[in-house]
């Protein structure tokens, strides 16, 4: 029998953003198996509804994550007014739609570049980034913030756009359209990229079905499940398709993730053609009661809100399932047989969030 | 070698932050703001950093890591907390598992603010650690060659 060790991965580590630990038992140099051990991150976030009450609760919930920061607040908010019956106004919902494709451009461009780092390609990384900041040059434009932007609330949305920052939304999806197009030629078709992620950590659809992966992960193997099909906000009526994949390696989770690059800038235009005119919020009166589910598309999965209320200013239990969690059974089963040189890159590609994941 | 300026080296770590300060940390070594003009360079290795940027609060599973983090760097060596989250622990600060700001654990120098603080911010805080350090090295400097005279 071969030889077997054990090497600690993280929870400090160059590749990763953010610290999750990995046992990882290897034979020579391939990975056998691959245990995680999580909570480095861990806040208690949600046991802050006993302290917040369920209006300052929308500004917690946007930080589980600073990355899909929009998201958590909106899942956050659409949970609440779904026990209280609140019809968010039109405007607001597109408003929000707009914002959270820009989320997730800003996310997968993100983590192109992350990638792009993780393979040794730091010209590529920056180039990136350079991009993203257009994105969040918009969002700061539009929202006041780079990051976390705070503008939703129970009811709507707090801050409305005009039509210069519209303008300045389009020109800039202009730009970054033509701009993308030589890096993604880059990712689809040099040929150092595509050695370092074509065939490395396949999941079959058999598999990824059967260990529950959520989002683009999911996606590149198959598996046609996009939360936004649901049609929550102003999604029921703009026109999308899911992105999918059947190789399910790398290689595929990156051309999936770009493909939704390009379907995020198209429903962004899409909404803002018909963005309608009128309030952006309603008044709430009165206090959860009850409690909901809410399924919603975050940038790197499905993620789901429960929110119970007893007619108090402070809910009961607030609870998030978000898809880092899904996708960490994928990733070990991905990662077993992988050559030890790529789990850096194998941890990337399910685009992990590890302070979504902990809270 | 006395002579030899020394370019301060780097290591970031996430404490228990939320991400948002996190990449607002990677996008100030991104080509638009460029952190690394002030003689930096970002590292993964503790054992050669100079100066430590932390984000987020520290919790109960952390604070070992951050504290041998710390330990890991030669001397001389700055801490530069970034969010409110490292300044105190921020809106966590409440929470069970959040026992404070980084300095509960470890000496902090600079206190970046900011939810999440903004790449003006933390580059401002990056400039004022690359100069404390200076002045650090200079002392260090001073006491080695005492030491040797000994
Ligand atoms: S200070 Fe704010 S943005 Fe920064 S880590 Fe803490 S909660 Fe997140």
């Amino acid at each position: 029998m071969k030889k077997r060790s054990i090497v600690p991965y993280g929870p400090q580590h160059p590749v990763l953003p953010e610290p999750i630990h990995l046992d990882l038992v290897i034979e020579d140099e391939k990975i056998v198996e691959a245990i995680p051990s999580i909570g480095f991150v861990h806040r208690g976030l949600e046991s802050l509804v006993q302290k917040r009450d369920f209006n300052q609760m929308v500004y917690v919930a946007e930080r589980v994550c600073g990355i899909c920061s929009f998201g958590h607040g909106f899942g956050y908010c659409e949970a609440v007014e779904k026990i209280m019956g609140v019809e968010v106004p039109g405007r607001a919902k597109y408003l929000r739609t707009i914002w959270f494709e820009l989320s997730r451009l800003h996310s997968h461009l993100l983590w192109l570049g992350l990638l792009a780092d993780g393979f040794g390609f730091e010209n590529l990384f920056y180039q990136c980034w350079r991009i993203r900041e257009k994105v969040l040059d918009v969002l700061e434009l539009t929202t006041g913030g780079r990051v976390i932007f705070s503008v939703n609330k129970i009811g709507g949305v707090l801050k409305d756009v005009d039509e210069d920052m519209l303008a300045a939304v389009k020109d800039m999806l202009d730009k970054i359209e033509l701009e993308l197009k030589p890096i993604v030629k880059t990712f689809r078709e040099e040929k150092t990229v595509r050695s370092r992620l074509d065939g490395v950590g396949v999941l079959t659809k058999q598999q990824a079905h059967d260990l529950g992966c959520a989002g683009p992960f999911a996606r590149a193997s198959g598996i046609k499940s996009d939360m936004r099909k649901m049609g929550y906000a102003a999604y029921g009526e703009l026109d999308f398709d899911i992105i999918t994949s059947d190789v399910g390696d790398s290689y595929a989770r990156c051309d999936v993730r770009i493909g939704e690059l390009f379907q995020s800038i198209s429903i962004i235009r899409q909404a803002i053609e018909k963005l309608p005119t009128g309030d952006i919020a309603v008044p709430v009166k009165g206090n959860p009661d009850g409690e909901a589910f809410i399924r919603i598309e975050q940038p790197r999965g499905e993620a789901v809100y429960y929110v119970k209320g007893t007619g108090t200013p402070f809910i009961n239990r607030m609870r998030v399932r978000t898809p880092t969690f899904a996708n960490l059974a994928g990733l070990c089963e991905t990662l077993k047989g992988a050559d030890y040189a790529d789990v850096g890159l194998l941890i990337l590609t399910i685009d992990p969030c590890i302070s979504c994941t902990e809270r | 070698m006395y002579k030899v300026k020394k370019s301060p080296w780097v290591l970031h770590y996430d404490g228990s932050s939320c991400n948002g300060c996190d990449i607002e940390v990677l996008a100030c070594l991104t080509p638009v703001y460029d952190a690394e003009r002030f003689g930096i360079v970002n590292t993964g290795d503790p054992m050669q950093a100079d100066i430590l940027l932390i984000t987020g609060g520290i919790n109960s599973q952390n604070e070992a890591v951050v504290k041998q983090l710390y330990d890991q760097m030669p001397r001389p060596k700055v801490v530069v907390a970034v969010g409110v989250c490292a300044c105190t622990g921020g809106i966590f600060k409440d929470c069970y598992n959040i026992l404070g700001g980084a300095d509960k654990v470890i000496p902090v120098d600079i206190y970046v603010p900011g939810c999440a603080a903004r790449p003006q911010a933390i580059i401002d805080g990056i400039v004022q650690a690359v100069e404390l350090f200076e002045k650090r090295l200079e002392k260090h400097k001073a006491y080695v060659k005492k030491e040797k005279e000994a």
